[in-house]
């Protein structure tokens, strides 16, 4: 077995799993019948469907050449999710505004470049605008200091 | 045509003209301009950021300053394509081609004066346009049973593939997990937690605010640290903006065709903006006696896309209003805007809220105005904005966005699952598969199913009734021949081609 099209390669096995994934977890509800469907009915029919034509593009990818996968890039990657992830868990403990500089700070290291002076000014105004239009201006719930400081 | 559509108008302006509607109406497509003209930010994903803010908004003032930023990122798209050769906005692709080239002969000022005008005079028509066909096409859809909008849905998701790059058969795929991550939550009918693994998170389905900035935002940052930034801006050479007689002789034309032509085209499902620019400048090279001039910086190049992608931008809203069925990202994003507010789409709209349907639709007219009035002299700011650095635009772009997920439920679950689809839109780029068919068929999986299941309770069970109706045969014979053409090699190769030249 060759691989010509890398990129039809995995995307069939992608689609495969997750298709044969919903068919799977679709098992534990009621199928019904045509006239009333039960839960189960409507994705197992469309994971079925998926996992065939994710069997389709992965034949193919054996029989016809197509480019390759380009490389990922693992770095943005990181440090953008560890962003997000450490913002949305750290707002509530530590407050609005320090979890607003961790984000910052950690999603400006995915970058090419990482210059210290233009990410802190580039915090301070985003850390302003960000508590004058979404905490004051459109009054969202968050808290603005760690619960210790206030 | 009867008078009553410009009554209907009049009550339109008497909403949008408010000094709320207005006020947001001016946000919207200042912002939509904004996202328009930095490229690595689109509609979808501003729309996307913004749609938690607009909880506090009536519904109304939300979908027009929502709209606003969809049709102000067609104007705002031509400037850094025309400026920097960077679309802006994927409709903006073909602009380049010859704004670009316009740029370089010293004629920026020009080529940006001649999108300008052309999506205004665009904007002008699809107004009109949409006030005129949208009532007699809910009047239609009134009469559509369960089966009827199953097979419509079809039909759309179809058109939505015609419209993706690459693989049809990954295109379907596509479609077919976005439906099926649409059924994520609790099932109606029965009452089952359907594919929530215990997650309390997932009892009323993943958003699809969610599902949208992962995809479309969070992804396009990950891809866009990859690529260096490097942008060369005309920013001195923008001086002369008024075109000259010759100008004006050859741009009329190409505008009024790239109109029209924009304007059917935005109406179909799956179409839009992006359709109708690549349609527009593919006809226009094609009948414009200045053919061979294409790529070398005509100005039909410029005048006929810009229009065409305006009108299409706008018409696109025809079948948002009047079936409650979204034909690209940006409208399945609308119809979500609507939910939260309480607002079925549908046919219905029209007739059980005219304030809103009228309302829109002259905001749309009055926006188009705010948008040629300010942003020809406002040209100064935008190219200023064009020369901000990536490295500073997007850890903004990351707050905000985690800001606006985070405020759905404020909870941190939703951030992560941004996170997740991030990723995951991520290796669909890599794998060149392409998340707006997902998006399409996350917002309509559920509708799908609804719609399957009371169609088939009404028939006993029985397919064939897809079939003996006629108008759902038709949406089904349509959604066949279309994947059947698709699938033809020659047509396939055409269409590889059309997205190459793009």
């Amino acid at each position: 077995m060759k691989i010509k099209s890398p990129k039809d390669f995995w995307a069939g096995l992608m689609f495969i799993a997750f298709g044969l994934f919903f068919l799977f977890v679709a098992r534990n509800y009621q199928m019904g019948s045509a006239v009333r469907m039960g839960p189960a009915y409507f994705p197992t029919v469309l994971g079925g469907m998926m996992a065939v034509l994710g069997g389709i593009v992965f034949l193919q990818s054996l029989v016809f050449a197509g480019p390759k996968i380009p490389k990922m890039s693992f770095k943005p990657i990181f440090f953008i999710s560890l962003a997000l992830i450490l913002f949305g868990y750290l707002l509530k403990p530590l407050g609005f505004i320090l979890a607003l500089v961790i984000m910052i700070f950690v999603s400006a290291f995915g970058g090419h470049e990482f210059r210290a002076k233009e990410v802190t000014i580039l915090a301070v105004l985003l850390i302003i605008f960000s508590v004058l239009v979404f905490v004051k201006g459109l009054t969202l719930p968050f808290p603005l200091w760690p619960a210790f400081m206030s | 045509m009867d008078m009553t559509i410009f009554s209907n108008l009049a009550l339109g302006f008497g909403v949008a003209l408010t000094p709320i509607n207005l006020l947001y109406c001016l946000i919207g497509v200042l912002l939509g301009t904004l996202i328009g003209v930095l490229p690595g930010i689109g509609p979808v994903a501003t729309i996307a950021m913004l749609l938690p803010v607009t909880f506090s908004l009536s519904p109304i003032t939300a979908l027009i300053m929502l709209a606003g930023i969809y049709y102000g990122a067609q104007y705002g798209g031509s400037t850094s394509a025309i400026l920097v050769n960077l679309p802006g906005e994927s409709s903006s692709v073909v602009t380049c081609l010859d704004g670009y080239q316009m740029a370089r002969q010293g004629r920026a000022g020009v080529a940006l004066a001649t999108a300008a005008m052309g999506s205004f005079f665009a904007g002008c028509v699809a107004t009109l346009i949409v006030a005129m066909f949208a009532p007699p096409l809910a009047e239609v859809a009134l009469k559509f049973g369960p089966s009827e909008y199953f097979s419509l849905m079809v039909l759309g998701l179809v058109a939505a593939v015609v419209l993706a790059h690459g693989s049809v058969l990954k295109a379907v795929a596509m479609v077919l997990l976005g439906l099926l991550l649409g059924l994520v939550g609790t099932d109606v009918n029965s009452g089952v937690l359907r594919f929530a693994f215990g997650i309390s998170e997932l009892a009323d389905g993943i958003g699809f605010v969610t599902v949208a900035m992962g995809l479309f935002g969070i992804a396009e940052i990950i891809s866009n640290l990859e690529l260096k930034d490097e942008r060369e801006v005309f920013t001195n050479k923008v001086t002369n903006m008024w075109p000259t007689k010759e100008d004006w002789k050859r741009m009329w034309k190409p505008i009024l065709r790239g109109t029209f032509l924009g304007s059917a085209l935005g109406i179909l499902p799956g179409g839009g903006a992006l359709l109708a620019s690549f349609g527009a400048y593919t006809l226009e090279k094609k009948v414009s006696k200045y053919g061979h001039e294409f790529g070398k910086g005509a100005i039909e190049g410029v005048a006929a896309p810009e229009a065409a992608n305006n009108a299409g931008a706008q018409t696109s809203f025809i079948p948002l209003l009047t079936l409650g069925i979204p034909s690209n990202a940006v409208m399945a994003l609308m119809i979500g805007a609507m939910m939260i507010q309480g607002i079925a789409p549908g046919p219905q709209v029209m007739t059980e809220k005219p304030q809103l349907f009228w309302g829109m639709i002259a905001s749309m007219w009055v926006g188009n105005l705010m948008l040629v009035v300010l942003n020809l002299p406002m040209i100064g700011l935008w190219i200023k904005l064009l020369t901000v650095p990536y490295r500073i635009l997007y850890p903004s772009i990351v707050v905000f966005m985690a800001i606006g997920v985070y405020s759905l439920s404020n909870n941190p679950f939703d951030v992560l699952l941004m996170m997740i689809f991030g990723l995951l839109g991520y290796i669909f780029v890599k794998l060149e598969c392409e998340p707006a068919p997902l998006l399409l068929g996350f917002i309509l999986g559920p509708l799908m199913e609804e719609n399957l299941r009371r169609a088939m309770l009404l028939s006993r069970g029985d397919p064939i009734v897809f079939f003996t109706k006629p108008i759902s045969a038709g949406f089904l014979i349509a959604s066949i021949v279309l994947l059947i053409i698709l699938l033809l090699p020659n047509i396939r190769k055409k269409r590889e081609e059309a997205f190459v030249e793009g």
